[in-house]
């Protein structure tokens, strides 16, 4: 029996308005909350809501057979709660039927597990407790953001007591070797590795509506018989859920393929849906994978240069993470709140200077003109969020004396 | 005294001190008595086919903008004339031929330079296919306007080369004596043996047919002898001037308590915007609460901004972008000291706008400005500890920043465009005596 693991990735960022120096000391709201307002809802009628009741049908009608994963980060799930709670009571709706397995993942969206274990560790911390509250379900299985992964953040990983995590099946990393088994991570071998099949995922994400592609128009049974042919235990396709009616819009019929899907995978016989935990406890790991450098399923290149690399990126990262202990000692929900928006690696993917090979999806998700415009906000309300923490750090030494 | 000056955008739309030193001056000749027809080169749409539009001293409010002080005192003595032309200050041959190639690509009529939060351009396809061309054919409308208006001017007077064309084109055909404004030399944009020779030729011919070369300072007047054979007896010095609006010590709540320390103006070699972030890394390795800002846009912006990152202190060291109007009023109330790195300026007109607002400046020994000031720390552009070590002393010590600030806007108030304007008007008599 072959398994067919499907995990969609829910994500939106905080985006920041345009700060200007002028702004500084004067005005600490950061964001742009008319944009976030306008995207959120947007993508909300194109997408969340009628993706979610398509899955939940496809769930009740198949009594059980049809399953898949999700990962939420805390900022999308903080604007469902401020701009379409109608979002998240259907996300609610998919929990209980019993089908759908939440992940772990950093509560920001963040990059913490490039900056320091403490970090790391406290993301996850928030974004679990978030889960639970959420949807009732205490995560087993992890994925980090934009499934970055090494051997040592799969160690950290499998510490705070995951079984399971997601990574790239990327092609530098597993050589000749297959995506569709499970693998163990290199330090403890009791996390289990579910490899994104990068190629039949992004079939789908990326070329489902490329009319230049020779596969076009792609069918459900099309795509069901590739599946089936597919050499393996476990194909895990993993993309972003704004993939289906955002991305790809409804015109193109990707919805409709979805509709169809389960049933032309569940026809074959041979092939059954699993949620991420349960996949990876039914097959055992055939190899070590070996990942001593950080890769994630981004760009051409597999790495996290998109995020980290360039002088800007670099000097952000590391002035927002300077502030760490600082905003800690507060203990300020407030702070917290910031310092959390301000995590999420959308901002650093902004500042990206690597246009080349992938420019066209840099761009596509991008609200800045150029790196630089990206890099000057982001600096401009770090600095003063900085001027904020210190001035409250005073004020609370004061009150201490007193 | 009647004069036709061919001259650039006023207040509030301007791209640096050309078109503020043309508004103070126009300002200071008319309260000299002297009648002005100012010409100046305006873009419009292709749908409106008039090259040439003469507004009315009663519109000028409208061209003026939201500037304030009043206009009603010289509205009798200024009159504008637009001619329609892509040309604008500080254009090079290079950057005109960018645009004219993405008008033709792209048909788009407008749009942002590729710097941050860059100035708006507008273009139109009916122009020179060049900036030469674009010269020369504004030369030929120039002809036209000094025709049109003959009898009605008794001197021309021609600001920055881009318009000396159009000078030697109107003293042609009206017999009558020209008056050059050297405001910048090729020697200034770029460095001495890489210059534009096409510009430098312009100049060299601008200079060679006007009756007198004013040049804004000493350095220039050096320059134009030396480098473009300019006899010395035609080339006098007039020193820019800085006028004052009533609005430079306002109340303004600052956001951060820190000390700012301000660069202002076109981000470009010729500005030496490199040596301020690195004297501005030498001050923060001693002391914490002080910020650096550079307002302005320009080529060298990105790597300005690289090297700030690079060299950490980029939570203490900012960027606005280009500011205009008001904002730079603001950026110049917020500055505990101001700062112009120049690797040469021939003048310099915003040191004296920061002292204005009682902001103690440090300038460098490479611009014209120097040579009228006392009260301002002179350092060379390429000497970083010294600027750290000035601007570390005037946040530092408040005795000398008082000091700065109060002997600074004493000596600035005495330079008024009155009196520059006045030498103005002496320069326009002696070539009028000349030629009759």
């Amino acid at each position: 029996m072959k398994t067919i693991c499907l995990y969609f990735q829910v994500h939106q960022p905080w985006r920041l308005k345009t700060y200007r120096f002028f702004n500084m000391g004067k005005d600490h709201n950061y964001l742009d909350d008319l944009t976030n307002r306008a995207i959120m809802q947007k993508i909300a009628r194109q997408c969340y809501l009628p993706m979610n009741a398509l899955l939940l049908k496809l769930i009740k009608e198949n009594n059980g057979k049809f399953r898949c994963s999700f990962s939420l980060t805390g900022t999308v799930v903080e604007q469902f709660r401020a701009y379409a709670p109608e979002v998240l009571e259907s996300f609610k709706a998919l929990a209980e039927t019993g089908c759908v397995e939440f992940l772990a993942e950093t509560y920001s969206h963040s990059l913490a597990a490039l900056a320091s274990k403490e970090d790391f560790v406290e993301q996850v911390k928030l974004h679990t407790a978030m889960i639970k509250k959420e949807f009732g379900q205490k995560p087993t299985a992890f994925r980090n953001t934009e499934l970055i992964y090494s051997d040592s953040i799969g160690a950290m990983v499998a510490e705070m007591g995951f079984k399971t995590m997601l990574a790239e099946g990327a092609k530098h990393i597993l050589g000749w070797k297959s995506p569709d088994f499970v693998y163990a991570n290199a330090e403890d071998q009791k996390l289990r590795l579910l490899l994104r099949n990068y190629k039949l995922s992004d079939d789908i994400a990326f070329r489902f509506s490329n009319q230049g592609w020779a596969e076009y128009p792609l069918t459900a049974d099309k795509y069901a018989s590739w599946l089936a042919a597919e050499n393996g235990e476990v194909i895990n396709l993993f993309m972003d859920y704004e993939t289906f009616g955002e991305h790809q819009k409804a015109s193109t019929g990707i919805l409709d393929f979805m509709k169809a899907l389960p049933k032309a995978i569940l026809e074959h016989g041979d092939m059954e849906f699993e949620t991420v935990s349960k996949a990876a406890a039914k097959h055992q790991p055939v190899s070590v994978l070996h990942c001593p450098h950080v890769m994630s399923w981004a760009d051409e290149e597999r790495d996290i240069t998109a995020w980290i690399g360039n002088e800007l990126q670099n000097e952000a990262f590391s002035k927002l993470y300077a502030l760490k202990d600082k905003v800690k000692s507060l203990k300020n929900a407030d702070f917290d709140y910031v310092w959390n928006f301000l995590q999420t690696s959308d901002h650093f993917y902004y500042m990206a200077t690597k246009w080349l090979s992938d420019g066209d999806v840099h761009s596509y998700f991008n609200p800045y003109d150029s790196s630089y415009e990206a890099f000057i906000n982001y600096m401009n309300v770090l600095s003063d969020f900085q001027i904020e923490v210190e001035k409250a750090l005073a004020a609370k030494k004061s009150r201490k004396k007193a | 005294m009647r004069v036709l000056m061919f001259g650039w955008e006023f207040p509030p739309h301007i791209a640096g001190g050309l078109g503020t030193a043309c508004y103070g001056m126009t300002r200071g000749l008319a309260r000299n008595d002297v009648d002005v027809t100012f010409v100046m080169p305006k873009a419009s749409g292709d749908e409106d086919q008039r090259f040439v539009d003469v507004v009315n001293a009663s519109d000028v409010e409208a061209v003026f903008g939201n500037v304030e002080g009043g206009v009603e005192d010289i509205i009798d003595k200024i009159s504008f004339v637009h001619i329609d032309s892509n040309m604008v200050p500080y254009i090079s041959p290079e950057e005109y031929l960018a645009y004219h190639d993405e008008y033709v690509k792209s048909g788009k009529k407008t749009w942002e330079t590729s710097d941050v939060w860059s100035q708006r351009y507008t273009f139109s396809g009916k122009y020179g296919a060049n900036l030469m061309e674009e010269v020369a054919r504004y030369a030929i409308i120039a002809a036209q306007v000094a025709k049109d208006l003959e009898g009605q001017f008794d001197v021309i007077h021609a600001h920055d080369w881009l318009t000396y064309f159009a000078g030697i084109a109107a003293k042609r055909v009206s017999g009558k004596p020209l008056v050059v404004h050297m405001h910048a030399t090729s020697f200034d944009r770029g460095s001495a043996d890489n210059i534009d020779t096409r510009v430098y030729e312009m100049e060299r011919a601008g200079m060679a047919a006007a009756d007198c070369v004013i040049a804004v300072s000493n350095l220039t007047r050096n320059i134009i002898i030396e480098k473009y054979n300019i006899p010395a007896d035609r080339v006098v010095t007039v020193h820019n001037a800085v006028r004052f609006e009533g609005k430079e010590n306002e109340f303004l709540e600052r956001g951060v308590e820190d000390k700012i320390v301000t660069f202002l103006g076109r981000i470009t070699y010729q500005k030496g915007p490199d040596y301020f972030v690195e004297a501005a890394a030498k001050v923060l390795k001693r002391v914490p609460n002080v910020r650096f800002v550079m307002a302005g846009s320009g080529d060298m912006m990105n790597h300005v901004i690289r090297r700030v990152a690079r060299l950490g202190i980029a939570d203490r060291f900012h960027f606005t972008g280009f500011l205009r109007g008001d904002d730079v009023h603001k950026m110049f109330r917020l500055s505990d000291v101001y700062i112009m790195p120049s690797v040469s300026e021939p003048f310099g007109i915003s040191p004296l706008e920061a002292m204005r607002s009682n902001v103690p400046v440090i300038i460098s020994k490479q611009s014209g400005v120097a040579e009228v000031l006392d009260y301002a720390v002179k350092v060379d552009y390429w000497d970083v500890d010294a600027m750290a070590d000035a601007i570390y002393g005037l946040i530092t010590y408040p005795a000398l920043a008082d000091m700065f600030s109060k002997k600074g806007l004493e000596e600035v108030t005495n330079l008024k465009w009155n009196n520059a304007a006045a030498k103005i008007k002496k320069i326009y008599q002696e070539v009028i005596d000349n030629a009759k």
